[in-house]
């Protein structure tokens, strides 16, 4: 039962529309985003230096919020009466093309693949599409990652972004004390992180739905503090640099060559070239990406997935069919921590640098964003949702600075349009075939 | 011991402030079950809009002080207040009924909107505001430390203690608050005897977001800058004062965020300040693992 499935009335004819009614809606609507804007978007505060601050009148911005409200309400309120009765518009082409993508999914699927895999070698490829497809594809994994926990067990976990440092600050630390390698390092860095989302997760895994994402949420908090203050270690706000890049089975790429080793151009006799090891960074993340989610779809199809599943439809049912709710929570939460850690230890690898400052509460809500835009347990909408978040920007300054602005709608008008995501897929993996469709 | 007397009123005094916006996650949830994860940003939004209306009335020429605080007070009320009754009304409604999680992520959409909102309009730097209220007096003094109590600090802990005995009288005696309370009790039976339910749970939003803005305005003054950001570690720890008190108990919100204030302020005044957030997101997990009820809270049933 959705909101929306709420907002439309059974069938019914076509109703004349009360044009009196409609308008009064409609101006209400624009007087009280008047209301609104008149503060913050009507006085503009700015320095005018000596610690003191000047105001500025935008009142052509609220005349323009006011009329784009009147217009968008009108427009909403016929957009309703007019679909009485009809397939809804918008809501239909999405979950045609869900429709589609499931049905598809394989082939899909592989010319995914074989795009990202070709991707590098294209003629219009440079190295900024290359570094943009690293970033998308750490967003990816990263999601992928929070997808087993938010997406296939339910647990809203707001501090995923801890994890991810817990991993980075792993494997930065392993290199700078005891001179690890990347690959040496990366199995520990998903076990620290797992270790700690197990440890976190055993107190706090028995709370109810919110509690934990407030819980979360303080960890997340937690961890970003210790990481600033413990400067000791850490090395505070200004974090850990020189953090070794990886090595193709244990070939460097670099110019000159180190001591008593071949580096890759040389060993391949090619010409050294900084867009070697671009790529390679790109088809490291491409591989601990797809790793990733051949993972959690092999582990969806086991006996702790379908308990995952099922506990996130109906806790109380699982407790009476005797699955302990903590344990198969705890290993939802230890896997999504662990796979966390994994994309932290690429992260480290890739930037050379990192500080807290990379793991903020704003990281955490981006990644959940991108789970929940693409269909919480859809791999596939975490792909298009994460290189819509990340190429965005990408479209010039102003879609820069408003990136987060639409996001944030965006969350609210899919919980209220789509709760289930653009993509959605959220039905059980497995269900009784009781000879008629339950879906909704 | 002077130390601790001001550490003491220091507590308080931020006390006063988190409980102020711990009634509006209590409320909120205490009716509609859910945390209004926004909330922090209503806050802020209210720090914002005093601001404003400082530097307007400022523009106008109003000077006599107590004139100006009475007219940024109402003025910052009201349209903090409106922006608590837009959020429910945009995010919230449509999606009663819907799955467990869903108004939880539209906060969190919502926390994000409204951030960055205010981040485009108003710009990311830190909005300096004069001191308006200075001087105070010496409570004790020992040893060459004197203990100052700010007027301003008076003032806070005075409004917040006048506000929480009008709250409560309201909450008590008129039919609203009736209402609320009947609907917090058994939402399903109060629309049945006739409550407009929708109305209830719009004015339990106008309302928290009304003391929210108390609470920015009062913040404004206090420490004399206001960001966009400052509504996120505010709700987190007048979320903690709530759920410290217990969630759904008014006077545990006001005993909440007297707790978290004086436990800042103890923290920071004898260990150390850079962890001083860390010790109230302890206090939350420890709460929530340990005494999920909170103080004053009552158990909560499980429903199937």
């Amino acid at each position: 039962m959705t909101a929306a499935s709420g907002l439309a009335v059974e069938d019914e004819a076509l109703v004349p529309v009360d044009w009196a009614v409609v308008l009064k809606d409609a101006v209400i609507a624009a007087l009280v985003a008047t209301l609104l804007a008149l503060p913050l978007m009507g006085l503009q505060t700015y320095d005018i230096g000596g610690g003191a601050l000047g105001i500025r009148t935008h009142f052509d911005w609220v005349a323009m919020a006011a009329a784009a409200v009147f217009t968008g309400r009108l427009a909403l309120i016929l957009q309703q009466r007019l679909r009485r009765g009809r397939e809804r518009g918008a809501e239909t082409i999405f979950a045609r093309l869900a429709a589609w993508g499931n049905r598809r999914a394989l082939p899909i699927t592989l010319v995914g693949i074989a795009f990202a895999l070709a991707l590098p070698f294209l003629p219009f490829s440079s190295r900024y599409l290359i570094d943009l497809g690293t970033t998308v594809l750490i967003y990816v994994m990263l999601g992928w990652g929070l997808n087993v926990v938010v997406g296939l067990a339910g647990l809203l976990d707001l501090g995923y972004v801890a994890f991810y440092a817990v991993g980075a600050y792993t494997f930065a630390l392993l290199a700078r004390d005891l001179g690890l390698s990347f690959w040496q390092a990366l199995p520990f860095s998903g076990l620290v992180a797992a270790s700690f989302g197990v440890i976190l997760g055993f107190p706090v895994l028995r709370l109810r739905g919110d509690y934990l994402a407030i819980v979360t949420l303080g960890f997340g908090e937690i961890i970003r503090i210790l990481l600033l203050n413990w400067s000791p270690v850490t090395g505070g706000p200004n974090g850990i640099s020189d953090i070794p890049r990886p090595s193709f089975f244990g070939l460097p790429f670099a110019r000159s060559t180190p001591e008593g080793m071949t580096t890759f151009h040389q060993f391949f006799g090619l010409d050294f070239s900084p867009a070697q090891r671009v790529t390679y960074i790109y088809f490291v993340i491409l591989a601990l990406a797809l790793v990733t989610n051949l993972f959690t779809s092999r582990l969806r199809r086991l006996p702790i997935g379908r308990a995952w599943e099922a506990l996130r439809e109906d806790e109380v049912a699982c407790r009476a069919l005797g699955i302990n709710p903590t344990n198969v929570k705890l290993s939802a939460f230890g896997i999504g921590a662990m796979l966390g850690g994994f994309a932290g230890c690429f992260f480290a690898t890739r930037q050379g640098f990192i500080s807290p400052e990379s793991f903020t509460f704003i990281e955490s809500a981006t990644i959940l964003a991108i789970v929940v835009l693409g269909g919480m347990g859809s791999q596939m909408g975490v792909v298009l949702a994460a290189i819509l978040l990340v190429t965005l920007p990408e479209f010039g300054r102003a879609f820069a600075e408003f990136r987060m602005l639409i996001f944030g709608a965006a969350m609210v008008a899919i919980m209220v349009w789509r709760p289930r995501g653009l993509l959605a897929h959220r039905e059980p993996s497995l269900r009784l075939h009781t000879g008629r469709s339950t879906a909704p | 011991m002077a130390y601790f007397l001001q550490q003491l009123i220091n507590g308080l005094t931020l006390g006063s402030i988190y409980g102020l916006i711990a009634i509006g996650y209590t409320m909120v949830y205490g009716i509609i079950g859910m945390i209004n994860f926004a909330h922090g940003e209503i806050y802020m939004i209210g720090a914002f809009i005093s601001i404003i209306a400082f530097l307007v009335l400022g523009l106008i020429g109003v000077s006599y002080v107590p004139l100006a605080l009475a007219l940024v007070l109402l003025t910052t009320m009201l349209f903090t207040a409106i922006y608590g009754w837009t959020v429910e009304r945009v995010a919230y409604r449509p999606l009663r009924g819907s799955f467990r999680l869903a108004p939880l992520i539209s906060a969190i959409g919502t926390s994000i909107f409204l951030q960055n909102y205010v981040q485009i309009l108003q710009g990311a730097r830190e909005k300096p505001m004069l001191p308006l209220i200075q001087g105070g007096f010496t409570v004790f003094e020992s040893g060459g430390f004197a203990v100052r109590l700010s007027y301003l600090q008076l003032l806070i802990m005075l409004v917040t203690l006048a506000l929480m005995a009008g709250f409560t009288t309201f909450i008590a005696t008129t039919p609203l608050g009736r209402a609320q309370r009947a609907c917090e009790q058994d939402m399903q039976m109060a629309a049945l005897l006739g409550v407009d339910v929708d109305r209830v749970i719009s004015m339990t939003f106008v309302m928290g977001a009304a003391l929210a803005a108390v609470a920015g305005l009062m913040v404004t003054l206090y420490y004399g800058v206001v960001d966009f950001f400052i509504g996120f570690l505010a709700g987190v720890k007048a979320f903690t004062a709530a759920v410290l008190g217990g969630i759904g108990s008014l006077p545990g919100a006001m005993l909440g965020g007297i707790l978290i204030g004086l436990i800042e302020a103890f923290w920071s005044g004898y260990f150390s300040v850079e962890y001083k957030d860390v010790s109230v997101f302890v206090v939350l997990i420890l709460v929530l693992v340990f005494r999920p009820t909170g103080l004053l809270g009552r158990p909560e049933l499980e429903k199937v």
